[in-house]
Formats: structure tokens, sequence, C-alpha cells
């Protein structure tokens, strides 16, 4: 099949583009001081909160705010929607950065990093029973996963290049990726169900100290649905920013349906969910007058307003409103992991948290840095679609005679 | 020398740690209202199931086979504290103080054992407020007195069975709650997230089966799009699927 996905093109050291380098720079300059200062200066984690902001949104809300290229390849390859691979590398790519950054966060937190490589290596010392160690070893090769899935759109873009030993390279490595590219893809299905779901189970282990609203045996289930509904949700965000910044025009049609799913998967989550809290006798704790009743009602309200605003609004909604709705289900589903990461996590009395400049500016950095990666290899590599047609000026037509590549499923 | 963990209070006044914390494995803390007073002292708990050696990836934290003893070996930390997120006891401490951080708990002075001896805590203790021993002895000893002296004590043993059961194990004159021991549920920490962990992944079958069938859907999907014509048109592209749905 053809790919229709054309690079951009264009300068990169666009202003925006530099605002957000600045802050990715003011990020890393804080991790170097992560690196000569040690946590305890930098951060506000204690032994009641070991786990912070890096934790609870770099890695556990961020990948799952990633998990458009999941969403995607579900959608794609495995329910045969073909006609929404336009939108399946902007998606792997915004995974690939997602996952990065969590892995990069991840080493910045741990107290002993230049230990991480028996992680995945000294197998020997594999505790089977520790769930973390199910989630990273999983999320490392995921996050070389998604990589692996992007790099066609790579090479799609070297074939032509002018540089006789990369065009050589890419016209190689793609006959692998042509018999590969399936398995991969598999892969890249089974490992985020793996520890998208576990990362629920992770905080399982905290036991008691979870609050009852969230404590449950479901917990990977929900983070899982979660994940695939903020999975669409960000696939419809990411959209409308390339319509928005790149002119590149989504089919709204296609954007109506994921967001259906989001909204769907959305709603079908709160009433387990309700359903789950119900059953475990915890309702109770839902109409006490505290801040954790206040919390989950808010959850709630937030992942069914989608589908409530989906039947209120008309059947061919304006992109911005289905933009609005996408990004209701991506944050109900932020709060939902931070709540029950940090809000839920009581560790006993005398110990509060709420994360140091230092934690904020290094993700807000990372965050950034993740943007002006997408914007940067957006206008480099042939991952976006929405051409508008027929597709004229020079740059375009030289990406036009790019090999038809053929990928699985088509 | 104040040892290392006081607080200072800006001049030169110092206050004892008010926990466990990064140099303090061992604290005697003391509860009061105004009829009563107990003392209680604060260490690892030495699970009989330790959510913290559940939750460890290399094996770091190890509970000894024979005597039960939980200890930290530091060649295989990565420092990823989720030790911290398990330890209902809020047991394991972590030097976030430092550039090559430590978790730090007691160990029950293992380093002793080879010389025959228990825990220095319970040798220097000159009225036996705590004593060592195998844990069903010291079950009997606290059964026994529990039967001698019904009135001196709340009528249980902490940690015989709660939390799935401790090796440390308390007698108390007032309820254990004041004492800061916040659960009583009989549940060891980390069976709720190892019953679903077994459920799912129960010899691996479940993530190898669903690769194997996601690779059984994708070839079969690969092979339907290769019947169908190559068309470049967009549009009849559409329609073509379409066509193909609905048969």
């Amino acid at each position: 099949m053809k790919h229709e996905s054309r690079a951009v093109g264009g300068r990169i050291m666009t202003v925006p583009f530099t605002i957000l380098l600045a802050f990715g720079l003011i990020g890393l300059f804080l991790i170097g001081l992560r690196f000569v200062l040690g946590l305890g200066a930098t951060t506000n984690l204690s032994a009641g909160y070991p786990w912070g902001l890096w934790i609870a949104f770099d890695v556990v809300t961020g990948t799952a705010l990633a998990c458009g290229g999941y969403a995607m390849a579900l959608m794609v390859y495995v329910f045969n929607r073909g006609k929404y691979h336009p939108l399946i590398r902007p998606a792997i790519l915004t995974s690939a950065l997602g996952y990065s950054i969590a892995a990069i966060s991840i080493a910045i937190d741990v107290g002993r990093p230049w230990e991480l490589w028996k992680v995945p290596l000294m197998l020997w010392r594999w505790n089977v029973n520790s769930v973390l160690l199910e989630v990273a070893v999983c999320m490392m090769v995921y996050t070389m996963v998604l990589w692996l899935e992007l790099a066609p759109a790579m090479l799609d873009s070297w074939r032509e290049s002018s540089r006789p030993r990369l065009r050589q390279f890419a016209v190689k490595s793609t006959r692998f990726f042509d018999r590969a590219l399936l398995w991969i893809i598999g892969l890249g299905i089974l490992l985020p169900t793996m520890h998208q779901s576990s990362l629920g189970s992770l905080i399982l282990l905290s036991g008691p100290r979870l609050h009852p609203l969230w404590n449950t045996s479901l917990l990977p289930a929900f983070f899982l649905l979660t994940a695939l509904a903020m999975g669409y949700a960000m696939v419809v965000f990411e959209s409308a920013f390339s319509h928005h910044v790149f002119g590149r025009k989504p089919d709204l049609q296609m954007l109506m349906s994921l967001q259906k799913a989001a909204a769907w998967g959305a709603a079908i989550f709160v009433a387990f969910r309700i359903f789950d809290v119900a059953a475990r006798g915890a309702f109770t704790y839902a109409l006490r007058p505290d801040r954790f009743a206040v919390m989950f009602w808010l959850e709630s309200a937030l992942f069914l307003s989608p589908l409530a605003f989906m039947f209120l609004r008309g059947a061919v909604p304006a992109m911005g409103s289905l933009v609005r709705e996408a990004m209701i289900v991506a944050f109900a589903g932020a709060l939902y992991r931070f709540d029950a990461f940090l809000l839920a996590f009581d560790p006993g009395p005398g110990w509060a948290y709420f994360p140091s400049v230092t934690e904020t500016f290094v993700t807000v950095g990372l965050v950034s840095l993740e943007v002006a990666g997408y914007i940067a290899l957006v206008k480099v590599f042939p991952i976006l679609g929405g051409l508008p047609h027929p597709v004229t000026g020079p740059r375009r037509q030289k990406a036009i005679k790019t090999h038809p590549a053929p990928s699985p499923a088509h | 020398m104040m040892p290392a963990d006081t607080r200072g209070y800006g001049s030169g006044l110092y206050d004892a740690p008010e926990g466990l914390n990064e140099t303090t494995r061992n604290i005697i803390q003391v509860w009061r209202d105004e009829e009563e007073y107990a003392f209680v002292k604060k260490q690892c708990m030495h699970c009989v199931d330790p959510a913290c050696v559940s939750a460890c990836m290399l094996q770091a934290l190890q509970k000894n086979e024979k005597t039960g003893v939980v200890t930290w070996a530091e060649d295989r930390c990565v420092g990823c504290r989720y030790c911290q997120v398990a330890c209902p006891f809020g047991v394991p401490q972590f030097e976030f103080a430092s550039l090559n951080p430590k978790i730090v708990k007691c160990e029950f002075c293992e380093h002793r054992f080879a010389e025959g001896k228990g825990p220095a805590c319970v040798e220097v203790c000159p009225r036996e407020a705590v004593i060592f021993g195998q844990r069903d002895d010291l079950l009997n000893v606290a059964r026994r007195r529990l039967l001698d002296h019904p009135d001196n004590y709340e009528g249980k043993i902490y940690g015989e069975h709660d939390l799935g059961g401790t090796q440390v194990l308390y007698l108390s004159p007032v309820p254990f709650a004041n004492l800061g021991f916040r659960f009583e549920s009989e549940e060891a920490v980390p069976q709720a997230q190892q019953t679903v962990q077994e459920a799912v992944y129960r010899g691996f079958i479940a993530p190898v089966a669903l690769y194997a069938a996601l690779g059984v859907v994708m070839i079969r999907n690969r092979r339907a799009a290769a019947q169908e014509p190559e068309d470049d048109d967009p549009v009849r592209d559409r329609k073509g699927r379409k066509n193909r749905r609905e048969r």
C-alpha cells in the first residue's frame, strides 16, 4: 500500500520551537542539578511519599497519554480498519516520544541509576513476583518496539537520500521490516496490554494504605481501559494539533469515530467502577464529605461528560468541540491515575507531598522536548497524512516517488 | 555528640527524631493521654509475607529462609523505592540526601548471629521489655502472659495474624491503634496483587497466547487486504474496503 504520509518540510528553528527548546534546556539543567545535589535537595520526596510527580505523571500518566500508537495499532491491524492507516505514524511517533520521556524520568527518579542495567539483564536475579519488574522490562522493550515501528517512516525518507550509503542501508533495512514488521507490531500491541494493566496492579501493593474508592483488584482492567480511551483521545487531539500547526487536514469522520470510541470507553469505565465500588461495599466512602469522595465524583463526571456532549451536540461536530471532548477524556484519565498514585495513597499522619519547583520544571522541560521532537520529526520524515489533493510543490513531488512500502494488513 | 538524625531548631536546641528515618532503624515512642501511657518500640516487623520483598525487582530485599530476617543487598538495588510504597509500616528508609543512597532498615543485627548473639536492642534492655526467640516460642510466652494477666493487656497479640503475620510481636496495655498500628486486617499485603498477577500471568501462558492470536489475526487481515485490487484513488479505495466489510 502506498504511504499517504509526507514530510512537512520547512524551517525547524521557529519561534515556538525555540521557546520549547528553552524550557527543555531548563529541564536538562535541573536534571543535572538532581545528579549533583541528590534527590533530597531537589525534590519533595520523602519516606511517606517515595513516588512523586515524576512517577505519577511522567511514567504512570505520560505513558497512558502515549497510548495512541497502541490504540491505533489495535484499530488498524487487529480490528482491520485500514482507513485509519494515515493516523498510525503520528500516533506511533507521539508514543515513542512519550515512552522515551518516561524512560528518562525513571532514570532520574531512581536513586541508584547506575544499577539500572541489571534490571533487563540479570535474569537470574529477577523477582518474578515483582510487578514493577514486569512493568520496567515491558516498558523498556516497548520503547524500542515503538522506535522500530516508526523506522519505516525514516527509511521511506532515507531511500530517497542523496547519500548512497544511507540509501543502501535504507533499502536493505526495508527488506527486513517488510518481513518483521508484523511481529514487531504484534509486540507493540502485546506489551502495552501487559504493562498498562500492570501499572494498575503496581499500586495495588500499597494495600491497606490505598483508599477504598481506588483500591480494587480491577485496577489493572481499569488502567488498561482508561489507557485505550486516553490513547484514542490523544490521537484526536494530535490530529487537531497537526491541522492547526501544519495545515494537514484530518478526516473529520475518522476523528469522530475515534472520539466515539474514547467517550464510550470512558463511560464504560465509570459504569464498571461504580458497580465495583458498590459490590465491594465501599460506596459509603463516595458519600462522605471529604476530598476522596469529591475526587471520585469529579473523575466520574469528567469521564462521563464526553459521551453526554456527544449526544447533545449535532451529528457533525465542529473540530473544536471534538477536540474539547478528547481533551476531557485525556484529562480525566490523567486525574484518575494521579489520584490512584498520590491522592488515594495515605502514608499516615504527618506526611505531605507537593512537587518541588525542580520536579515541576524537569517535567515541564521533558514535555517541551517531547513536543519539540514531534515538530522536528514530522518536518523531516514522512509521518503526517492528511495532504490536500492534488499534491503540488517540488518537495511533495519528491516524496510521491517514495517506494510503496509493503506493510502488513495492506 | 548528638546523633546525626536529631533535628535542630535554630539555635542549638535539639529534639529526638520523630520516627524511623535514614539513620534511625529502631526507635522508642510514647503514647499518652490524661490517664494512661504506653511505650512502643518501632523497627522492621520482618513480616511473614513481606510486601517489600514482593516489590523488589532484583531481590535486593530478601527474607532469609531460615531466620526470617528481611535484609537488603546494596548491589541489587536501583533505588526505585517501591519497597517504601509497599511497606504498610513505613519501615524501609531511603537516604534521599545521599548521591549513593541506600535502603536503611532494621536487619535484626543479623551480623551478630554468627557470634551466637541476638539483636543488640534485646541484649541491652534491662527489663526484658523486648525479648528474642523463635516465633512460636514468643507466641507461647505472649499467650501465657495474656492468660496470667488479662487485665494488663489488650486481649490480642499484634502480629500473630495481622497483615499476614509478622515476626515482631507486640502486647500492649492500650489499643494498638494508639501506638500507630493502623491496620489489623489479616490479609498479607502482597496477597491482593499476587492473586491478580497469578490469575493473569500464570505460567506466562496468557501473554504467549495473546501474541499468537494477534499474529493469526494480523496475517489473516493482511491476506484479505492483499486480495483486494491495489488502488491509488483514495475515494475508490475507501469504497473497496467498504464493500469488503459488507461481504
